[in-house]
């Protein structure tokens, strides 16, 4: 670990002023992934500007019957609060899908957004990456990518964005509300992660000096018919090789209105409109599922190890949205699938 | 004499462990101690050109960097460095020791400062330039280099004829990756500097009299001049038998600087230790049409260092369980630029054995028998190898008693006959073995005339519940209550024992008990006959015992003297009696454990997700001195055999020689949610023969056997045979 400095923001504005300042600082909250990554010489900032103590904690009911959650927000606080539960269950179920009980209590939902990819090459800093030194190289298109990216890869990465809590948010629509010193802005979840192309050293839109401070969820919420179902190496505790989040609006057996999104096979969250457009007033079949299925998939690509990605998401998401269909979500407590 | 043997008395040292108040190698305080950070190497072969510690050193804080050119003198024989598990062949590792890199990790250099942080920085401030050679890191790419070590046993028979004539033929690699250890506890030292050159060494170490004579040699010591101490070990499963670096690296410190000085090593560290080699297992059987084997052969080839030849006896287990007129057995070794593998729980057996039941499942499925029937009908009440009767074996008790728990009978053979809603269910079984084997150990009992007793022995309780065994059998012994009993352990200066492993610690060191116990005994009597007007002065001194706090006669009902008037009447506050216990050699018997596992798997059909949701093992293992803690075992065991089965691999980037996975986020071990019912059954195996107390030891036959049986099952389920371990679902849905 590198020496050093350590701030503490007074507001939002002081956290932004101390950023602008700094341009090799970094922002801390819960810092479950940061610290990690100092600890292995992989992020190596000049300065911790520590925002925990923030006014960013609050979850309040927008004009337009959505949600607005403060990005202090502890990951667990998140998916236990009773209008998460009641109103948004496939995100509340996703977050319970990732890391430990420890890990939910200390992540926050901004400091979620900005984890980074879990690929072994990252963190070994021996070894030749783009994303951790650009121009390096990648290790992976040719070495160990068991675990990388299938969907919008680039040759310079094939990195996967580690998170669960983001493939409910792509799904569910979710905005982020963004603060830096040009004023504030907002962002589709979806445009906040971006794909590798040739800069993968960014994981995400998000500017120099910029930070984070709401999520926004609109007012659907998919409470009865959603799943999310994470497929990986052991019952817990470990990433995805290939996560689902379903939603679907179903008049009888018609589908009115149908998200889905997809973790572990990008360097962000996967959704894909087309594929949601095609369920839009079919019959909630395993036929309609598996042809959004293909819909999502396509143009996806295997390296030397991750071929199986490819049909092992497919097969998740038919069961994903038959899990949907039939209201019976994926427990994330009992890891039967059902 | 069983009061406790036997019983599930709870660990004595449950409560200091829970509590904090057992103190661990990383945790002894010293005055003016310093920390030590390992710097590493980053190539698999070459050497150091140049090692720059110039920024290092100017770190406020940094006390001095230690180097294979800045270090104090270490032994430059091999002798000295062969330790008492070192591989016979070969010339082990020296931490500073020269420039030449072996191994990704190998340690090169430790920054001493006075704060662990301030030494961890310091650590990526060092320079070091390499020039690098050719190196090679894969088994299967160069398993044509394999070379063969000492076959095993001598072939039986003609067992490539037999295997061509065989009616019925199985033959197949199974491939067990590298694996290792992860003790939850990282090791440490904590050496500690006593100003007139002599060092108290706390060691995270399965044997400190093995650790402070390998000092001695590597330091050129007098004996009384290092004390090797560690009391307590959060896990160890074979990487603490040999000294490890840090150690050396401590001790270095220590020397080099006057001062007390602890290096931990961290998780990922660790990865630069011993582990499980990757060996790839050639299984070949040959049955005759109704099922008995022909032909047995069993081909290993394991990864080494190419300094060492490490091996184990990964092939001798199929040919000494099952008979067969024929067999052939071979283990052959690849020389590799990586460290040298180490023992880890039941080596040889988890892997050959996995292989073996593997094989004998799928001679099964071609000869249409029953898994059980089959190997009835090879079942053998002889050690094969050696032609020995065995001196207990319930192995057949333990198929029907763990066949009966399990359901057995209600399986259909049919793969992918058996589901559960959206899941295929499987069924699979395979058989366990392992040594029993025994070690002189000697104890130290100070029995005291208010009738406590103080037991002491230089073995370590690695977390297995030495501690409590020994306790157990002194109060038996001794007839006093277990809370009188206190137990001291892992301190070079108690009297000696051999590292703790291969199971044989708790035989070994009960029976030491029992030796010193009765010196003690024999005195006491000696003494109570002695006094004036005693009621013992008739009775015969071999037939008087210990018992509740009272020299007895004829059981309790004879005349009888408290331990406590005697001692006083004679004037002694305490009796000490030391003895070291040998078995004596018996080549006549074949000693081993055995086991039946049985497991049930759900795979989902689709998605090839793997649950294992029960496993029965029943163990045959002599008489069991505490069947809590007995139990405990053999549950860690089969949860390490399912880990096994399905997620461990340590998994290595051939490009660069590199550990990819060192740190147990990455490299997978079950968490709770994998871990469904497990059940133990004790079978009784009465044994009069192997020693007094007829007790075998529990260590590593937990794990053997669980593996292959949920590679069975997982085969009854979805039809498909994974012979490249670990199980994961990309390999179902291939």
């Amino acid at each position: 670990m590198n020496n050093f400095q350590y701030s503490r923001a007074s507001d939002v504005a002081d956290a932004i002023r101390l950023l602008a300042a700094d341009p090799n600082a970094k922002l801390i909250a819960g810092g479950t992934n940061l610290i990690d990554l100092m600890k292995e010489n992989v992020e190596r900032p000049s300065r911790l500007i520590d925002i925990s103590r923030l006014p960013l904690r609050d979850i309040e009911e927008t004009a337009d019957g959505g949600l607005r959650i403060g990005a202090l927000v502890p990951n667990s606080d998140l998916a236990y609060h009773p209008l998460i539960e009641q109103r948004y269950p496939l995100l509340a179920s996703a977050i319970l899908a990732g890391a430990s009980a420890q890990l939910r209590n200390m992540a926050s939902v901004g400091g979620n957004l900005m984890q980074r990819t879990r690929c072994a090459y990252f963190y070994d800093t021996t070894t030749p990456c783009n994303k951790r030194s650009p121009g390096t190289g990648c290790s992976a298109l040719d070495g160990l990518n068991r675990n990388h990216a299938i969907l919008g890869t680039s040759s310079s990465c094939i990195a996967t964005n580690p998170s669960d809590m983001s493939v409910a948010l792509a799904a569910l629509g979710a905005l982020v509300h963004i603060a830096g010193s040009a004023g504030e802005r907002t962002l589709a979840l979806t445009d906040f992660h971006r794909l590798p192309d040739d800069k993968p050293h960014a994981d995400t839109n998000l500017g120099s000096g910029e930070i984070i401070t709401a999520i926004e969820l609109p007012p659907r919420g998919f409470a009865r018919n959603y799943s999310y179902l994470k497929i990986r190496d052991r019952l817990s505790y470990a990433f995805a090789l290939v996560s689902v989040a379903a939603a679907l609006e179903l008049e009888g057996n018609a589908i009115i209105e149908a998200r889905l999104a997809l973790g572990g096979v990008a360097h962000k969250p996967w959704r894909s409109l087309e594929a949601e457009a095609a369920l839009r007033g079919q019959a909630a079949t395993p036929d309609h599922f598996g042809r959004a299925a293909d819909l999502l998939l396509q143009g996806a690509t295997a390296r030397s190890h991750n071929g199986f990605k490819i049909e092992l998401a497919r097969r998740a998401v038919v069961r994903t949205l038959m899990q949907a269909t039939s209201a019976t979500p994926q427990s994330q407590a009992h890891k039967k699938i059902a | 004499m069983n009061a406790y043997v036997g019983t599930p008395t709870s660990r004595v040292d449950g409560r200091a462990k829970v509590t904090g108040a057992a103190k661990y190698a990383g945790e002894f305080a010293a005055d003016r101690l310093l920390h030590g950070f390992v710097v590493e190497a980053t190539i698999p072969r070459g050497r150091i050109v140049r090692l720059d510690s110039s920024d290092a050193l100017k770190v406020k804080g940094v006390v001095d960097v230690l180097t294979h050119t800045h270090r104090p003198p270490l032994a430059d024989k091999d002798e000295a460095w062969k330790d008492e598990v070192a591989p016979e062949k070969g010339s082990p590792f020296r931490p500073l020791y020269d420039d030449r890199i072996r191994f990704n990790g190998q340690p090169i250099a430790l920054v001493v400062a006075e704060d662990w942080e301030t030494a961890k920085f310091a650590a990526t401030r060092i320079r070091v330039e390499y020039e690098q050679e050719a190196f090679a890191t894969d088994l299967e790419s160069e398993r044509g280099t394999a070379a063969k070590v000492d076959q095993p046993h001598k072939p039986r028979g003609d067992a490539a004829a037999a295997l061509t004539r065989a009616a019925v033929r199985h033959e197949a690699d199974y491939v067990i990756p590298s694996e290792h250890h992860n003790p939850m506890e990282l090791y440490a030292t904590t050496a500690v500097w006593e100003g007139n050159g002599g060092l108290t060494v706390y060691d995270k170490t399965q044997g400190v009299q093995n650790v402070q004579k390998f000092l001695c040699g590597v330091f050129r010591k007098k004996p009384e001049d290092i004390r090797v101490i560690s009391p307590y070990v959060g896990g160890a499963f074979g990487s603490g038998l040999r000294p490890q670096h840090q150690v050396v690296l401590a001790t270095l410190g220590a020397l080099a600087l006057k001062r007390s000085v602890r290096v931990v090593l961290t998780r990922q560290q660790m990865y630069s230790l011993g582990y499980r080699p990757m060996t790839i297992e050639h299984v070949a059987l040959g049955a005759k049409p109704d099922g008995t084997l022909d032909a047995v052969t069993h081909e290993a080839i394991a990864v080494t260092s190419r300094f060492e030849d490490f091996s184990r006896n990964d092939t001798g287990w199929g040919e000494q369980l099952y008979k067969s007129p024929n067999s052939r057995l071979s283990h052959k070794l690849v020389h590799l630029d990586l460290a040298t593998p180490c023992d880890m729980r039941a080596p040889g057996a988890a892997t050959g054995v996995c292989a073996l039941e593997c094989a004998m499942d799928e001679l099964a499925v071609a000869l249409k028998l029953d898994p059980i029937e089959l190997r009835l009908k090879c079942y053998s009440d002889r050690d094969q190898s050696g032609d020995l009767p065995y001196t207990s074996k319930q192995l057949r008790e333990c198929y029907a008693r763990g066949a009966e728990a399990f359901g057995w009978a209600r399986r259909n053979p049919a793969p992918r006959s058996m589901r559960d809603g959206k899941d295929l269910v499987g069924w699979g079984m395979a058989t366990g073995v392992w040594e029993a084997l025994q070690m002189p150990v000697a104890v130290r009992i100070v029995l005291t005339s208010n009738g406590h007793a103080e037991v002491s022995c230089a073995a370590s309780d690695i977390g297995t519940g030495t501690y409590t065994i020994v306790a157990q059998v002194a109060a038996d012994a001794l007839g006093l209550p277990i809370e009188n009993i206190s137990v001291r352990l892992a301190d070079s200066t108690l009297p000696q024992a051999p590292v703790e492993g291969g199971s044989w610690m708790a035989a070994s060191s009960a029976h030491a008990v029992l030796g010193a116990a009765e010196d003690i005994r024999q005195e006491l009597a000696r003494l109570a006959k002695a006094m004036p007007g005693s009621p013992l002065a008739d009775v015969d001194a071999a037939t008087v015992t210990l018992v509740d706090g009272m020299i007895a006669s004829n059981g309790r009902n004879g005349p009888a003297l408290s331990i406590a008037d005697v001692m006083r009447h004679s004037k002694l506050e305490r009796i000490e009696k030391e003895k070291l216990n040998q078995f004596a050699e018996d080549k006549s018997h074949a000693r081993n454990t055995h086991s039946a596992v049985f497991a049930e798997v759900k795979v989902d059909e689709e998605l090839g997700v793997i649950r294992v949701t029960r496993v029965v093992s029943a163990v045959a293992a002599g008489r069991i001195l505490n069947t809590k803690t007995g139990r405990s075992q053999i549950m860690g065991g089969v949860v390490w055999g399912i880990g096994m089965a399905l997620h461990e691999e340590t998994v290595m980037d051939h490009r660069f020689g590199r550990i990819m996975n060192a740190n147990i986020a990455e490299y997978h071990i079950p968490v709770n949610a994998d871990i469904h019912d497990i059940d133990v059954i004790f079978v009784d195996e009465p044994d009069d023969r192997i020693n007094k107390l007829g007790v075998k030891g529990l260590g590593e036959i937990g794990i053997v056997g669980v593996p292959a049986a949920i590679a069975n099952a997982v085969y009854h389920a979805t039809g498909k045979r994974i012979r490249r371990f670990p199980i994961t679902l990309d390999k179902l849905l291939e």
